[in-house]
């Protein structure tokens, strides 16, 4: 597991996942279906990433499937961090 | 096929009696949700009909005949009982949106007690001010809800019992107890307590302008008016597969999540699952689903997803769409109609309400974007707002109002009398939503008439969030208002001025989302904070957040000389 993913997957259990609930996070496992983030706090996830990575994801990215699992986000990450480099 | 009746032929010597004949109910009689929805159908032949298909994220189904809905809701009730939960005690179902929450919803009316839904992704706030407010006696959760429970415990004195339903008892503390409805030993015949048509049967929390979210108080005579709405509306007919969005934590999931197609004998889906777009359609073509009840926020999702995915699925069960929460927009309609050969219809309503009350009938001319007209046996109209009369002019903005009387509209505000009185001006119901009428009758949504901000088909209340605001170390003072959004309508938006020590940065601003987003909801979280050095203040040092809104909607504020600090 990268960094990225390992900061996300962090992120998540601990931010999202509420007390009492036992399941583990994993790469895939279900974010949004699932009902750990729905399209609401999807915002405050996406203004973490933004700051921590110092990128910017645009909104019409920013979509319920592609936040789905630890793995598309980190995925999104590396894809915005890449245009970064090329806009710098 | 028969087409569905005309919208005149529905109003011609429209009486409310007709859905008292079709529930065989006479005034007078016992009249009582829990058993109507189960026992009631199981009378007329339909025990061994498919009730409910369920299925949650990740695959699991279940399914539910009505002779299982019966035993089940009998099981539950026989269990309340048993723990001594009496009639009018309000008991709260605190759930995802499992078996449970459907069948136990109907065990506790038939226990007498008061049903009070509450949305499972409240915070422990939100869950704590509702509880406290109607003075709950039980709760009925699940062990990933039970933190929140535990938290907030001490301040409820009321509560005496907190069942949980997917724990064996010896991982419960002391005044838990564990429920299993599949294990507990089947209860065949409940005694169901009599109510009578004003007896109270459902609260559902709504949030307004001022003060915490009110109560609203159901009786079970409701059933009249959700199950004739649900049979005209959505157009059921007996071999429909139904699907309802909405999560019963709120008033449209369970006048038509629960009680209207149960009422009507409805086979209905459920599926336990945020949004996913290939998932919901998967699920139209998996279970046959003929009658859709959506929002617009989950379609304007839906169209950001396009098309093609669409194409994947076989949708042709579809037969009739319906939409509620906040206007759809005239796009959406018309998008439907090219990807789904059919258009959604409009319906508005509200917790209120009970019931659908302006709507776009299946046999009825759709223009995009209009609310549609209202129902027959609602008396609706737009109301002047300095005069309160009726503005009879066609597209001329006003008030909504409603004659009261019909039979789901709310008895009353749970402790709350003069916040109830305030909804009604000379002999109207007002809805706190603006609107006009063209000259064939339609309604047009406007907007909002106070601070109430709609998101995604949800209220949230301005002083619950600011209320909550102040619990963040670094806030000082705080204004939530509505901004405008293109998919969910409107999202909270806080502008906040911060202590002394305090500087506003990122991190501060992700601090006071996440803040707002664990102890009231996702829904209520600000999508966007602004820091400002002051608020704009009344002359004896009341926020104006209708400026604040202004600015948001771009609007004029108009003048405020008479009232502002100079």
């Amino acid at each position: 597991m990268d960094e990225i993913t390992q900061v996300v997957r962090d992120y998540i259990t601990r931010e999202y996942l509420e007390e009492g609930d036992e399941r583990a996070i994993t790469e895939t496992t279900p974010l949004i279906s699932g009902g750990i983030v729905d399209s609401f706090s999807m915002v405050s996830l996406l203004r973490f990433l933004e700051k921590k990575y110092s990128i910017d994801i645009p909104d019409q990215c920013a979509t319920p499937e592609a936040f789905d699992t630890v793995e598309r986000i980190a995925g999104l990450v590396r894809r915005f961090q890449k245009a970064e480099v090329i806009k710098g | 096929m028969r087409d569905p009746p005309s919208y005149e032929q529905l109003n011609t010597n429209f009486d409310w009696a007709i859905a008292e004949r079709e529930l065989g109910y006479r005034p007078g009689d016992v009249i009582n949700i829990g058993w109507m929805c189960s026992d009631r159908l199981c009378r007329l032949g339909l025990a061994q009909k498919l009730a409910l298909l369920w299925e949650d994220y990740q695959g699991n189904q279940k399914r539910f005949t009505y002779n299982d809905l019966r035993v089940g809701s009998n099981t539950i009730a026989h269990f309340l009982a048993s723990l001594g939960i009496l009639p009018g005690e309000r008991v709260c179902l605190f759930l995802d949106r499992v078996p449970e929450l459907y069948i136990g919803f109907l065990g506790i009316l038939k226990t007498g007690a008061v049903a009070q839904p509450l949305f499972s992704a409240f915070g422990d706030e939100s869950l704590c001010v509702r509880l406290k407010d109607a003075g709950t006696s039980a709760i009925i959760t699940q062990k990933k809800h039970l933190h929140k429970i535990r938290k907030i415990r001490e301040q409820l004195p009321n509560l005496r019992l907190c069942i949980v339903v997917d724990v064996p008892q010896a991982s419960l503390q002391e005044r838990e107890t564990a429920f299993s409805m599949e294990q507990a030993p089947p209860v065949e015949h409940f005694p169901i307590y009599p109510t009578k048509a004003e007896s109270p049967s459902v609260l559902h929390y709504t949030s307004g302008t001022t003060g915490q979210p009110k109560g609203a108080q159901h009786v079970h005579y409701s059933i009249i008016a959700q199950y004739l709405t649900a049979k005209w509306v959505l157009d059921f007919r007996p071999d429909d597969i139904y699907w309802c969005n909405a999560d019963p934590g709120w008033v449209t999931g369970t006048s038509y999540g629960i009680i209207g197609p149960w009422a009507n004998g409805i086979t209905q889906a459920v599926l336990d699952s945020g949004f996913n777009a290939e998932k919901w359609y998967e699920f139209i073509e998996k279970y046959r689903v003929t009658v859709w009840y959506s929002a617009p926020t989950a379609i304007r999702l839906l169209m950001k997803e396009g098309a093609e995915i669409i194409r994947k699925h076989d949708l042709s069960s579809l037969r009739h769409l319906a939409s509620v929460g906040e206007p759809l927009n005239p796009e959406a309609v018309i998008w439907s109609r090219e990807v789904f050969g059919k258009p959604f219809h409009d319906t508005f309503w509200q917790t209120e309400t009970g019931c659908i009350v302006i709507t776009n009938f299946p046999g009825m001319e759709i223009k995009p974007g209009s609310m549609g007209k209202p129902f027959p046996g609602i008396t609706a109209t737009v109301l002047d707002p300095k005069t309160y009369e009726p503005v009879n002019r066609a597209a001329a903005a006003g008030l909504i109002a409603l004659r009261p009387g019909w039979p789901s509209q709310i008895r009353g505000y749970w402790n709350n009398a003069a916040g109830y009185q305030a909804k009604f001006r000379n002999g109207w119901y007002l809805c706190g939503d603006r609107a006009s009428i063209d000259a064939d009758g339609y309604f047009w949504f406007m907007g909002r008439d106070d601070d109430v901000i709609n998101t995604g088909g949800h209220l949230v209340g301005p002083f619950e969030v600011e209320s909550a605001l102040l619990g963040c170390p670094a806030v000082a003072e705080s204004a939530a208002v509505a901004k405008p959004d293109p998919v969910n309508m409107e999202v909270v938006k806080a502008y906040v001025t911060v202590k002394q020590g305090f500087q506003p940065s990122d991190d501060l601003e992700l601090e006071i989302m996440n803040h707002i987003r664990k102890r009231l909801s996702p829904l209520a979280m600000p999508q966007e904070i602004e820091f400002v050095d002051s608020l704009p203040k009344t002359r004896s040092g009341k926020i104006v957040r209708r400026i604040l809104r202004c600015k948001e909607f771009h609007e004029p504020v108009g003048d405020l000389s008479t009232i502002m600090e100079d």
